[in-house]
């Protein structure tokens, strides 16, 4: 399979990328070396076989449904670009 | 007598307990080697006050006999983990100014063991890359060059400036994560030993995410037992890590000496590549060779899925980056810069912080998990991933205790070689060591000799689930056999 560059512009669209009119066509031409280098995957033998989900044999650990972390909020903001009172600045969203 | 920065961690721990110089004389000796090893550029930042106030702690302990398990010995660390109140970067402008208000894991462990931190270890942006060119920060200058020549050597990746300052004697040990082999192939570029422990060894918390079902933090350092020291305070159960195990912490150390009589060791057929140098297939047997020498049994094992792991991880690691990196929107910490709209500002700041590699690997990742190509990709990458790892458990459950493998199909390229329009070229790289993130099976890397061009070449070990010390007492073997290889003069200084 290979992508064309209506496909490049709507796969950096769903991955929030902007990308510049003349970088797709580059873009093009890796992201399809990748792909055919992934093809000869499809020459592999996968019927009845169970796809990983966990490298090691290992339930998954649940913890007491307690509130253990929190009353941080100062700390959580301190690296955001904008802040008000503790809350996340972001450009307006709904009109 | 030695420069204290060209000590060993075992050295240097017995050094400081027999009060032969004190925590705070080696913390200033790395300090200035840092200082005029500019041109390497192997940090992205260094912290010699916190050094020089942690070195002072570590002295008073030492006067008290109340010295840790790694009191006073200085470390670097590679700048995805982090690090509370130092900056923390990935290699990434889209992280600029970031300054964690916590610590990971895995270094705060190194802390409470009494190690002092002398900074923080430039690494390929969001540590995807095999030659720590990508970095924003910088390219990292491996201090090894070819016989005859000054052209400038990568250090390899993603793990790049972790290997060369231990290579650099710019640090005792440091801290490092592999990926796709990104503890492994640098360390064998750099002459130095690193391990990729057992997934779930070491806690991810507070480490910078790439690939979370592929990463484990491991360490680099000069010497075998040196690895198995850090190792020892590296990991151990999280509970902030589902993924992190709850089993005891072995003395890794202890290890070292147990030899390797009577353990059966597999030679992989698969891993005879098309084109293989014959000086890496000559490697190759000599280890074999030093190994049975040392009184284990060699054989052929086969792990016939081998050649399908590369092109697997091209779908699985992209996949998970795509799903991790849609953090770093402009938000919550580091780079934003505006647009029309709120989406407009998340695809400029993306645009604007994320290098090439990096986009490139979230974009294959975004199209590898879009509608309609999930089960051809994504779904297929996984089954065959579960193939890759029946092959190994195939072998162990045949006698074979570990595994011998070239590290790397070649020794370090120069800057800029490898930049050809192909990123596959590079990825290729990673053919030896990727199979064992895939498997989430411990590996090393451990040198073995150098090239005809003077540089050096390791060998790697893979071993059984959480049999890490096997792998220690058998990479001490290869490390007794070859004798140490003798870094590189200080060019740069």
């Amino acid at each position: 399979m290979s992508v064309d560059e209506t496909t490049v512009r709507r796969i950096a669209h769903l991955a929030r990328i902007a990308v510049a009119d003349e970088d797709v066509g580059p873009l093009q031409g890796e992201l399809n070396a990748i792909l055919a280098f992934v093809e000869q995957l499809g020459a592999v033998d996968v019927e009845g076989v169970e796809p990983m989900t966990s490298v090691t044999p290992m339930r998954m650990k649940k913890r007491a449904d307690v509130v253990n972390d929190g009353g941080r909020a100062s700390d959580i903001v301190a690296n955001a670009p904008e802040t008000e009172d503790n809350y996340f600045l972001v450009p307006k969203v709904v009109e | 007598m030695t420069a204290l920065n060209e000590l060993t961690l075992a050295e240097a721990r017995d050094g400081l307990k027999a009060k032969d110089f004190s925590a705070r004389e080696i913390a200033q000796a790395h300090l200035d080697a840092i200082e005029r090893a500019k041109a390497l550029n192997a940090y992205i930042v260094a912290t010699p006050d916190r050094a020089l106030k942690m070195a002072d702690v570590s002295d008073e302990k030492i006067a008290k006999g109340e010295a840790r398990p790694l009191e006073g010995l200085p470390l670097g660390i590679k700048d995805l983990f982090a690090t509370q109140g130092v900056h923390t970067t990935a290699g990434s402008k889209i992280l600029e100014g970031f300054e964690p208000h916590y610590e990971s894991n895995v270094s705060s462990q190194l802390w409470r063991d009494g190690a002092v931190m002398l900074g923080k270890l430039n690494l390929d942006e969001f540590a995807m890359g095999s030659s720590n060119e990508t970095s924003a920060y910088g390219k990292t200058i491996s201090p090894w060059r070819r016989q005859g020549s000054d052209t400038p050597l990568v250090p390899g990746g993603s793990s790049g400036g972790s290997a060369a300052a231990v290579a650099a004697h710019l640090c005792l040990g440091a801290t490092a994560t592999d990926t796709g082999g990104s503890i492994r192939q640098p360390a064998a570029f750099t002459g130095t030993v690193g391990i990729k422990p057992t997934y779930g060894r070491c806690s991810r918390w507070g480490i910078i995410a790439y690939a979370s079902s592929l990463d484990q933090a491991g360490p680099i350092a000069r010497t075998v037992q040196d690895c198995a020291i850090l190792l020892g305070s590296m990991a151990g159960h999280d509970p902030r890590d589902t993924t992190s195990v709850d089993l005891p912490v072995p003395d890794f150390e202890a290890a070292i000496t147990r030899g390797v009589k009577g353990l059966t060791i597999g030679i992989p057929k698969e891993y005879r590549v098309e084109g293989m140098p014959a000086e890496i297939q000559r490697l190759w047997d000599q280890g074999a060779d030093w190994l049975r020498e040392a009184g284990a049994t060699v054989r052929e094992i086969a792990l016939p899925h081998t050649q399908y792991a590369l092109p697997a991880y091209y779908i699985v690691a992209p996949a998970e980056a795509s799903s991790n990196l849609a953090r770093y929107d402009g938000v919550r910490y580091g780079l934003r810069v505006p647009g029309k709209d709120i989406a407009g500002m998340y695809e400029n700041t993306r645009a604007a912080g994320f290098g090439r590699e990096v986009k490139r690997r979230i974009m294959i990742g975004t199209y590898v998990l879009s509608a309609g190509y999930y089960d051809a990709y994504y779904v297929r990458a996984q089954k065959i991933r579960t193939l890759i790892k029946r092959d190994f458990e195939a072998a162990y459950a045949s006698g074979i205790d570990a595994i011998l493998t070239p590290a790397t199909p070649s020794a370090a390229f120069g800057i800029g070689e490898m930049a050809s329009a192909d990123p596959v070229e590079m990825y290729l790289n990673d053919v030896f060591t990727v199979t064992v993130n895939m498997a989430g099976l411990p590996g090393i890397s451990v040198p073995a000799g150098l090239d005809a061009q003077g540089l050096p070449l390791g060998l790697q070990l893979i071993g059984r689930p959480f049999d890490e010390e096997t792998l220690f007492a058998a990479a001490q073997t290869i490390e007794n056999a070859a004798g140490r290889i003798s870094l590189p003069k200080a060019w740069w200084a």
